[in-house]
């Protein structure tokens, strides 16, 4: 049942990721497809946990935090761009 | 492993992947960006996190302890997700990205870009409505 | 015994840093072995000491237990509310009524403002937009506005912001 459940999940967020993509390419505006993108991170932090299920190995969670701590601190850094031009003052 | 645990285990995972989808369906769907910035930001961090309890119930019956790094993981993203939004919802009213048209007091995203307070268009606002 | 205090205050000047340092670094390691804790204890001693000049000063934690309760009190909101928000996303579009409000805050420190930001933020159906500059006023963007929108006003008021006020004393 596990293995159902887990191919079934998987699609559904793969489904989330093409969704997000649409987003990332219509989107009208550039605070749109950061949002996009930053949904996009988390949805492939899922994905890499259920992956981690599937092959039965806790050796993916440090590549989860890292996108976790990569994506947060690039999106903060988008927006930053967005607000005042450049990134570091 | 037991069937009660499979069956915990799938649970918390379709309930994590659905709002994972519904946060997606609602980025795609709704109609501008402040009203978007709703849908992800929540739904997909409470989706992430059924995930992460499902994984850690799944790593317990694999290796016989708690791998504490996936609470890490969640704290992480709870703290920073507000902090994500907040900082997009400032960029979007610096950058006057509009509105839906039925939002109501859209007046206030004036007053909110350059941080004063609300009150005289308060007042103006209540003034109309007498007249 | 102030002379004491001092020493400690000098070479530990972040205690509650210090302890969470450690016990983060636990938790990415996931053990608990002699090594480990010598090495997070290390750290812990030797980073706030390096970031003592860049601390801001906030204001304490006064009911540390009153912060347990306020976690699962928002906890509790967050699952529930967004399986209403999760149904309002799915649901015809011409149902959502957006709307702005402006919350008048009684927190007056930087610390106690972010928290309940963040908690609106995360609580489904508001996101916190923008805080006035005299930190008086938190602009509030609502997914679905009530007809009255003073409810929303007072259900933020009331549920979080007098609980985030007890916690920090202010």
């Amino acid at each position: 049942m596990l293995e159902i459940a887990v191919m079934l999940v998987a699609a559904m967020l793969c489904i989330a990721l093409v969704l997000n993509m649409w987003r990332l390419i219509i989107g009208p505006h550039a605070v749109d497809r950061i949002l996009a993108l930053d949904t996009m991170y988390i949805n492939s932090i899922a994905l890499i946990l259920l992956y981690g299920i599937y092959n039965q190995t806790p050796l993916y969670f440090e590549a989860a935090l890292l996108i976790a701590m990569l994506g947060f601190v690039s999106s903060v850094a988008f927006g930053k761009y967005l607000l005042r031009g450049d990134i570091i003052e | 492993m037991s069937f009660t645990i499979e069956l915990i285990i799938s649970a918390l995972l379709i309930f994590g992947g659905l709002f994972v989808l519904v946060g997606s369906i609602g980025l795609l769907r709704l109609q501008d960006f402040y009203v978007r910035l709703h849908a992800p930001t929540k739904a997909t961090t409470l989706g992430l996190g059924a995930i992460l309890i499902a994984s850690m119930v799944f790593m317990y019956h694999m290796h016989g302890y708690v791998s504490i790094n996936e609470l890490l993981i969640t704290l992480f993203l709870v703290i920073t997700a507000p902090v994500t939004a907040h900082i997009l919802a400032k960029a979007a009213m610096h950058h006057r990205v509009k509105l839906m048209e039925r939002t109501r007091n859209k007046h206030l995203i004036e007053s909110a870009r350059i941080q004063l307070q609300p009150e005289q268009d308060n007042e103006k606002q209540e003034q109309n409505k007498e007249v | 015994m102030s002379q004491i205090s001092r020493g400690i205050s000098r070479v530990l000047p972040m205690p509650l840093h210090s302890v969470s340092l450690l016990i983060v670094w636990l938790m990415l390691n996931s053990t608990t072995s002699l090594g480990h804790i010598l090495l997070g204890s290390l750290l812990g001693i030797f980073i706030p000491l390096l970031c003592a000049p860049l601390r801001v000063p906030t204001p304490k934690i006064k009911r540390p237990l009153k912060a347990l309760t306020y976690v699962f009190v928002v906890l509790k909101d967050i699952v529930v509310a967004n399986i209403e928000v999760a149904f309002l996303v799915v649901g015809p579009m011409h149902k959502i009524k957006p709307g702005l409000i402006a919350v008048p805050l009684d927190l007056s420190d930087t610390l106690p403002i972010t928290v309940l930001a963040s908690t609106v933020t995360m609580t489904p159906g508001t996101v916190s937009a923008d805080v006035s500059a005299d930190e008086k006023w938190l602009y509030v963007h609502v997914l679905n506005m009530p007809v009255d929108e003073q409810e929303v006003i007072d259900w933020i008021k009331q549920r979080y912001e007098s609980r985030v006020k007890e916690i920090f004393g202010c």
